[in-house]
């Protein structure tokens, strides 16, 4: 098995001293970033990309990786001992999880999120490293037409298959794609919707825009909400080790919210919060304790913790062999990878497989890292959940502009993450989403050069896009995966209606 | 994030931040041809050139928009909650601050300001407290991002008089 060899290889890679000491420092970063009220693996890989700007690309990508993990880590400890979710996936685990909390079962709710995602993530790397290589091999027989029918199904599943409107889905994504045109053209050298600036003719960063939409974007939001009040956080009250029922509860749905996270994160269908929806239907269905659903049952947080974690490790296959990001997440990290001047994609695999396999072995070696570190650490993650408010996102705020003057310098660098936090505060008012901003942003000079390279193949004939049989079939599932919510949430909407208008008679 | 929408009945106005929206998207839209139609003579070859993206997606802005004035004019945008401008006053305005004084005072200075600033959007109104040890952390963080990561920060009094 090739696969075998060149994740030894990749082991031998990511267990050299120093390699193992940037994994640690990013295990610790990310889950001491992810613990932070508010703070979602998006926002704390991009908080955490300039650390890692003077690193070499091994390295560099190995903190990386180790920040990702650390990330998903420290958004359960939030989710659970605090009831407010810093990102959408970790909504589920702060159902039950906040209510063990209260009922004193904080610790057990913590260890089996913490074991639940390592479990998860083991078996979610594992898959990611033996599914790897074939998908890298169906890539090759890929062209230009294929990517660009990929990139659009990417673009509709991030923006509008999900989320509660297909409009301000598709709003945000055209945004994205309208800044991802500022700049000179990659393929004539013309400059595009620059007016003149110098500074726009490289066009907008991808991590300017992300830091300023989802951290002056949210301060500003959170701060427009006025004073609520402290949030209550729970204390970690008695033992945190699971008792044998507790494990006896646990361990199956580790494995069944891992086998429903994976392909789901794995498929260019953006999101992690899928699976865990799933994982809880399916929980909360097959249990032996249905009374203690929403008031605190295990089970509802080992499942969904599990397939958050397996979802998160499978946005990594199209990242790491197509170069497809489906999550913001995975739209900062292709931004990490670029700023090397690598672009994922199955001849990364063939030109820099130390690489690849380095950085895939360092996440099965960051996930024993978390797990050490998560269990008997708590307390002091704990610690960082009482940080107040104003200091919090002072802080936060710190480090956001310190990565955008890190990476150059200027006023007008500051002024551009001032007007997108401005943009990120008002879409978070009007209830756009972030993420399709952001993956239009990064995706769509890539799919516009495969368009073009398809178009310029068949000397401007569009019907090329629609004849070769996988390019025809990913455009489909694009259009249904586009149509159908739409009808979707019309027919849910006409029951809404139709239920209120009988209740008024 | 299900807000709710409107019931139907009170909402025969037309939602007028909704329609602003639509004349944004639109206005965008218009900027897109208006700049790329001065782009000319490369399409060449297969007729696919620069242009060919940046209309298309100034084409489906377009419809955006008009999607967006529709839903503002049935009301299907999903209610706002109500917001404070007061802090984000404070925040915009320690950005500004910080914007516009780092090349002068240092990042530690500057980022102090922002770092008050945005404590006192948050309500601690004490600045002759949290300046102080606002400009404090951000020297610290910039020691270590700047003299042990080699980060550029820039340098201003403050930094110079230690190193």
């Amino acid at each position: 098995m090739a696969t075998f060899e060149f994740l030894l290889q990749g082991l031998l890679v990511a267990a050299q001293p120093m390699n193992l000491l940037y994994a640690l420092i990013g295990v610790t970063l990310g889950t001491a970033v992810g613990v932070l009220p508010g703070i979602g693996p998006a926002l704390t890989v991009a908080l955490l990309l300039p650390v890692t700007y003077r690193l070499d690309p091994g390295g560099s990508l190995i903190m990386f990786a180790g920040i990702y993990y650390g990330g998903m880590y420290g958004g359960s400890t939030t989710s659970i001992l605090l009831n407010t979710p810093g990102e959408s996936a970790s909504i589920v685990t702060a159902l039950e999880g906040n209510k063990m909390a209260r009922a004193g079962r904080g610790g057990p709710a913590l260890a089996t999120a913490a074991i639940g995602s390592f479990v998860a993530g083991l078996i979610a790397t594992l898959g990611l490293a033996f599914i790897a290589p074939y998908i890298v091999k169906l890539a090759l027989v890929f062209g230009p037409r294929e990517y660009f029918a990929l990139m659009v199904l990417a673009f509709v599943t991030v923006s509008s298959a999900f989320g509660d409107s297909t409009l301000r889905g598709l709003t945000s994504l055209f945004v994205g794609l309208a800044l991802s045109i500022i700049g000179i053209d990659q393929l004539t050298g013309q400059a595009r919707l620059s007016f003149g600036v110098p500074e726009l003719l490289d066009g907008i960063e991808v991590t300017t825009l992300a830091v300023a939409m989802f951290a002056i974007g949210e301060t500003l939001y959170i701060a427009a909400q006025g004073d609520k009040g402290p949030d209550k956080v729970e204390a970690v009250r008695g033992s945190i080790w699971m008792s044998a029922a507790d494990w006896a509860r646990s361990w199956k749905a580790w494995l069944r919210g891992t086998f429903i996270g994976f392909p789901i994160g794995a498929m260019p269908a953006g999101g992690a919060e899928i699976g865990t929806f799933l994982s809880y239907a399916a929980e909360k269905r097959l249990t032996k304790h249905p009374e203690e659903f929403g008031n605190g049952a295990i089970e509802g947080v080992a499942g969904p913790e599990a397939a958050n974690n397996a979802s998160a490790a499978g946005t990594l296959v199209p990242l790491l062999t197509l170069g497809l990001p489906t999550t913001a997440t995975a739209a900062i990290m292709l931004a990490g990878f670029q700023q090397y001047g690598l672009q994922p994609g199955p001849l990364l695999f063939a030109t820099n497989p130390q690489l690849v396999w380095g950085l895939i072995a360092s996440l099965l070696i960051a996930n024993f890292m978390l797990l050490v570190l998560n269990l008997p650490l708590i307390g002091l993650w704990v610690k960082l959940l009482t940080v107040p408010k104003p200091w919090l996102y002072a802080g936060i705020l710190l480090f956001a502009t310190l990565g955008t003057i890190g990476a150059n310098p200027s006023v007008y660098e500051l002024g551009m993450l001032l007007a997108f936090g401005l943009l990120g505060y008002a879409m978070r008012i009007f209830g756009y989403p972030i993420a399709p901003v952001v993956v239009g942003l990064i995706l769509g000079p890539l799919a516009e050069q495969q368009l073009r390279r398809a178009l310029a193949i068949s000397q401007g004939d569009y019907s090329v896009l629609f004849t070769s049989p996988i390019a025809a079939v990913l455009l489909i599932i694009a259009a249904a995966a586009l149509i159908v919510p739409l009808i979707l949430r019309a027919r849910g909407r006409g029951e809404v209606l139709s239920q209120l208008a009988a209740n008024e008679d | 994030m299900t807000k709710g929408h409107h019931p139907s009945s009170a909402t025969r106005r037309p939602d007028r931040a909704a329609l602003f929206i639509a004349a944004v998207l639109a206005a965008i839209a218009g900027l897109i041809f208006w700049d790329v139609s001065r782009l000319t003579g490369a399409a060449g070859y297969s007729q696919v050139g620069p242009t060919t993206v940046p209309y298309a997606i100034a084409c489906c802005l377009l419809g955006l928009a008009i999607w967006t004035a529709i839903e503002a004019f049935r009301g299907d945008f999903p209610e706002r909650e109500r917001q404070e401008v007061a802090p984000v006053i404070w925040i915009v305005g320690g950005l500004a601050a910080q914007m516009l004084l780092l090349n002068v005072a240092g990042f530690s200075i500057a980022t102090g300001i922002l770092f008050a600033l945005t404590a006192r959007g948050f309500g601690k109104r004490k600045l002759w407290f949290s300046l102080p040890v606002g400009i404090a952390i951000c020297f610290v963080v910039w020691v270590i991002f700047a003299k042990l990561l080699l980060l550029s920060l820039p340098a201003g009094p403050l930094e110079r008089l230690f190193f």
